[in-house]
């Protein structure tokens, strides 16, 4: 664990079990935990197999999405000539997630094991690893493992001693959070501005200089080598039927023991923001709690029994997203909070669809108006109608991003809004 | 997408009407097949491209659960379109609403109110109550190459700008800049907008946010009258929509031609059509009739009307009989002037009419092949060839004896005493070059753009043009003032319209055989010798 608490909740620390010690950076103590089994067993298997054993686990994108990483993986075309790429987003900036920096700063081997993994099953030649760019740190450690790598024959030609080839690219991110949207970070990748493009085409078809690529998230690669090693009745052992295995947890805000955390998937998320975190230092009540990261819809304070699954979160109207709680206690101010959200979206809008460019920042100065105390009753209107007009209507889910938590929000703390309102002047009669 | 490669058409049905279209073809190209023009922005069916980014042209097609954009969307069999649906409708609705929170609105000094598809789908869309009440973002202008402005805030970030220069100029110097509503349209860093088609970026602008310098705050659009027209600055002929206020040019803008220049001109061309029509004209007929004494010689050019002009040049060529003598001609004179010279030439018996192509640098739009900026700068260097036109170079030679006649030529580099040795020299032209003194008679004609005629392209495509100014003083086109010194020679009618000038040609030039003036429409057609095009030097080059 990377911030080892004491936590009054049992762990399932699996894929993070060597996060904190400084010798599984290298690949010396790598190997010495076992490391690159997975990938000499994934040599003796097909890339069908492979990918068989991943989709039977049920493992799902731990990017935010929860799309099954296997079915993701079969829908690369086979025997079609064309070079085919693997793209490990670690582009990690969702507000609230700060997991897959654990697992590049800590496992850097465990990462490229399992790109090299996930490369063999779609038959990529070349795996990239964008890096967000600002991971400075994290880039460093990761070159330095691909190094490593490309100097003990576990990557470039000829990999552990077999015929399959396969070339790893750190390649460090631009600076923008749309450079994690899937196509935005193949056009960053490209050299081009890190905007969406309108799907078809899929990256499966056409991704990356025109090839078949997938894209797959740091924490979801890194599942790979464990599943493959242990088979997927074992990753099934924890979670749920929908959600099985295990998942890291960024838990942030008003807790006294923040940081990350591995639970089986499935734990009631109020044991999570109690018994793991310790609850609010302030010892005050929960308000709100953002579970997926800031682009899910706000829960209250007593919507916290669901599970911790994806079918759980989106039960209880929010979704798992990237399982990164935000959780304010009673004194925090929603309109700030939600202001200072839709900023964060207004400001990393590539300004390509309208809905987004002009829609995040209307309701950045609505939101702004209101905190001032300058709001009138037609603008919670308003904000509704936005939320509306910018679901669903773009190239990519960035709008629709702001509109979940606001959405949420005017629902559930629309008393907050209304006690910012200006007092509105009746005639005198 | 398709799932029937194979297949030739898909049949689908769009607000309620059944349409078939090749396999391939998006919706908001199907729709157009049962006249329903989707709004849009990005779209534009010259540029490649379709990021399918400003989301206007969202349209509901049934069975899918969201709002799918039309320009990418291919047609299928059995689609159902909704162009007009409440989703639909309120979906554009909002695009309008969200383009205006930052639009400054400043329609009474934009250049583009009257032809702006902001305002125009504003209107359609009846977005026009917002409720945007807050302070705008506001960019200024800046400017974008030494002769295009960009009104920053004006901008909806459509991105044609940047795609025609991307990926139909092949030239990656504009860019976009900063991203959200802090975006804009730039050039790359340490790069400049230096490209010969870069005009064609004010264009593409759907709004007023890219504006040619030399058309900033002069017209307004509902002032402006327009005629269809062709570029005559090379062989090329583009096809150009000439803007006009108060009979002058004040704007020039490709017309689309697919056979030509696809959606495109160069800025040769356009910045050569703007000067066409500026300078000192000839604009009225002149004789030198020894001052009315009715001798018929000698003393003074004067001025007459032109019942008096045309008697007394007819008078003279009648009695001149078939001296022989030189002609020379202008490369940028319309086939019907040619024409009709070419029948006064051969009255006179004189057989060459030489003529001197002014040459310039060339220009490629890379992925357009037909539009070039060629070598030539001369509009109907292939029409004076089919009239016994003789490429020349070096100063005109106007010291023979017989008839001497100039069609406005400017005569660069003639002597003093040019024409001095001739019978009788005729000028007809829109200018009176110096080189004309010694002329016998002046006669003022109209320019291209004064009138009604036909260029013939370098590969022979013969092209209308359209009259979009009137011409100064008493200047005529030429075709009408020979049409009447013909028929006082009585040598046909006199026509006052060029359909009639068109026919004759048609019917005496086996170049011409077979054409019609209606047949060759707006688009032009082919000349019947298109094969061996005379006139151009570089036919196909």
């Amino acid at each position: 664990m990377s911030f080892p608490h004491g936590s009054d909740l049992e762990t399932t620390t699996r894929l993070s079990r060597h996060q904190g010690e400084a010798e599984a950076r290298t690949l010396e103590g790598w190997r010495a935990r076992g490391g690159y089994e997975a990938l000499r067993r994934s040599l003796d298997m097909s890339p069908a197999e492979i990918t068989e054993v991943v989709k039977a686990s049920g493992l799902r994108g731990r990017g935010g999405a929860g799309f099954p990483t296997g079915l993701k993986w079969s829908f690369m075309p086979k025997d079609d000539g064309k070079p085919h790429y693997l793209c490990c987003n670690a582009d990690e900036s969702e507000p609230g997630a700060f997991k897959d920096r654990e697992v590049i700063r800590w496992t850097p081997h465990l990462l490229i094991e399992g790109c090299l993994i996930a490369s063999r099953a779609i038959g990529a030649e070349h795996a990239y690893i964008y890096v967000r760019g600002e991971f400075f740190e994290e880039t460093q450690v990761l070159n330095a493992a691909v190094v490593e790598a490309y100097e003990n024959g576990l990557a470039g030609d000829g990999i552990l001693g077999s015929s399959w080839s396969c070339d790893v690219t750190i390649h460090a991110g631009a600076g923008a959070y749309i450079a994690g949207e899937e196509t935005g970070l193949m056009n960053s990748l490209m050299g081009n501005r890190a905007e969406p493009w309108a799907k078809p085409p899929f990256p499966a078809q056409a991704g990356a200089f025109g090839m078949p690529t997938t894209v797959n998230n740091v924490e979801t690669l890194a599942a790979v080598p464990m599943i493959l090693e242990n088979g997927a009745d074992w990753y099934r052992q924890w979670g749920s039927e929908e959600s099985p295995g295990t998942k890291l947890w960024s838990c942030s805000g008003h807790l006294v023991r923040p940081g990350n955390y591995e639970f089986a998937l499935g734990l009631p998320l109020s044991d999570i923001i109690f018994d793991a975190c310790g609850g609010t230092p302030s010892g005050k009540p929960v308000k709100a709690v953002i579970p997926g990261g800031s682009s899910t819809a706000f829960l209250t304070g007593d919507e916290l029994d669901c599970a911790t699954t994806y079918e759980g979160l989106a039960e209880a109207g929010s979704a798992l997203g990237t399982a990164s709680p935000i959780v304010m206690d009673e004194d925090t101010d929603i309109v700030a909070a939600m202001r200072r959200i839709a900023q964060f979206y207004a400001h990393e809008s590539c300004g390509q669809c309208v809905q987004c460019r002009e829609g995040t920042s209307w309701v950045v100065r609505i939101l702004q108006r209101i905190e001032a105390g300058d709001g009138r009753p037609a603008d919670i209107d308003t904000l509704y109608e936005l939320c509306e007009q910018m679901t669903g209507r773009t190239i990519c889910v960035l709008a629709d991003s702001v509109v979940f938590p606001l959405e949420s929000s005017l629902d559930k703390f629309r008393a907050d809004y209304e006690a910012r309102m200006k007092p509105t002047l009746v005639a005198a009669g | 997408m398709a799932e029937n490669g194979a297949k030739a058409t898909v049949t689908l049905k769009i607000d309620g009407v059944e349409v078939t279209v090749p396999s391939g073809t998006r919706v908001i190209e199907a729709a157009e097949h049962v006249g329903v023009v989707v709004p849009r922005y990005c779209y534009h069916p010259g540029i490649p491209t379709r990021p399918a980014q400003c989301r206007m042209c969202l349209v509901e097609v049934e069975g899918r659960p969201k709002l799918e954009p039309s320009c990418t969307l291919q047609a299928a069999d059995d689609m159902v379109v909704n162009t007009a649906s409440d989703t639909a409708r309120t979906a554009r609705q909002s695009v309008i609403e969200f383009l205006l929170v930052n639009h400054p609105l400043d329609c009474p000094i934009c250049d583009a109110a009257g032809q702006c598809m902001l305002q125009d789908y504003a209107y359609v869309t009846n977005q026009l109550e917002s409720r945007v009440d807050e302070p705008k973002r506001i960019m200024g202008r800046d400017r974008i190459s030494d002769d295009i402005l960009y009104f920053a805030d004006r901008c909806v970030i459509c991105t044609r700008c940047v795609r025609f220069m991307r990926d139909v100029a092949e030239d990656d110097s504009l860019i976009v800049a900063q991203r959200g509503d802090k975006a804009y349209i730039d050039t790359f860093p340490g790069r400049e907008l230096d490209n010969p088609f870069q005009g064609n970026i004010v264009d593409v602008c759907p709004v007023g946010a890219l504006v040619h310098e030399d058309f900033v705050f002069k017209a307004r659009s509902w002032d402006m009258d327009a005629a269809a027209s062709v570029c005559p600055g090379c062989p090329t002929g583009c096809n150009v929509t000439i803007d006009t206020k108060e009979n002058q040019i004040v704007r020039v803008k490709p017309r689309h031609n697919a056979a030509v220049n696809s959606w495109w001109m160069c800025d040769y061309g356009r910045k050569h059509l703007v000067m066409t029509n500026r300078g000192v004209r000839a604009e009225l007929p002149l004789i030198r009739d020894g001052g009315g004494d009715g001798d018929g010689d000698g003393g003074e050019l004067r001025p007459v009307d032109w019942a008096t002009a045309l008697d007394w040049v007819a008078e003279k060529i009648d009695a001149l009989g078939s001296p022989g003598g030189s002609a020379v001609v202008s490369p940028d004179a319309s086939n019907e002037n040619l024409f009709y010279l070419r029948t006064l030439l051969d009255r006179l018996g004189v057989a060459d009419a030489d003529f001197r192509v002014p040459q310039g640098e060339t220009a490629e739009l890379p992925t357009v092949p037909t539009l070039k900026l060629r070598a030539d700068r001369a509009a109907n260097a292939a029409g004076a060839g089919f009239f016994g036109g003789r490429r020349a170079d070096g100063p005109p030679n106007g010291s023979a004896g017989g008839a001497l006649v100039v069609l406005d030529d400017e005569l660069e580099g003639a002597g003093e005493d040019f024409g001095a040795s001739a019978d009788f020299f005729l000028y007809l032209g829109t200018r009176l070059p110096g080189a004309a003194r010694n002329a016998d008679a002046v006669l003022p004609i109209a320019t291209f753009a004064e009138m009604d005629g036909t260029f013939t392209n370098f590969e022979g495509r013969v092209q209308r043009f359209h009259q979009a100014l009137r011409p100064p003083g008493l200047a005529r086109p030429g075709w009408m003032v020979l049409s009447r010194v013909l028929a006082r020679l009585g040598d046909g009618e006199a026509v006052d319209d060029v359909r009639g000038a068109f026919e004759r040609m048609a019917a005496q030039a086996p170049a011409f055989a077979g054409l019609t003036w209606d047949g060759i429409g707006l688009k032009g057609a082919p000349a019947a010798e298109a094969a061996g095009v005379a006139g151009s030097a570089e036919a196909g080059a």
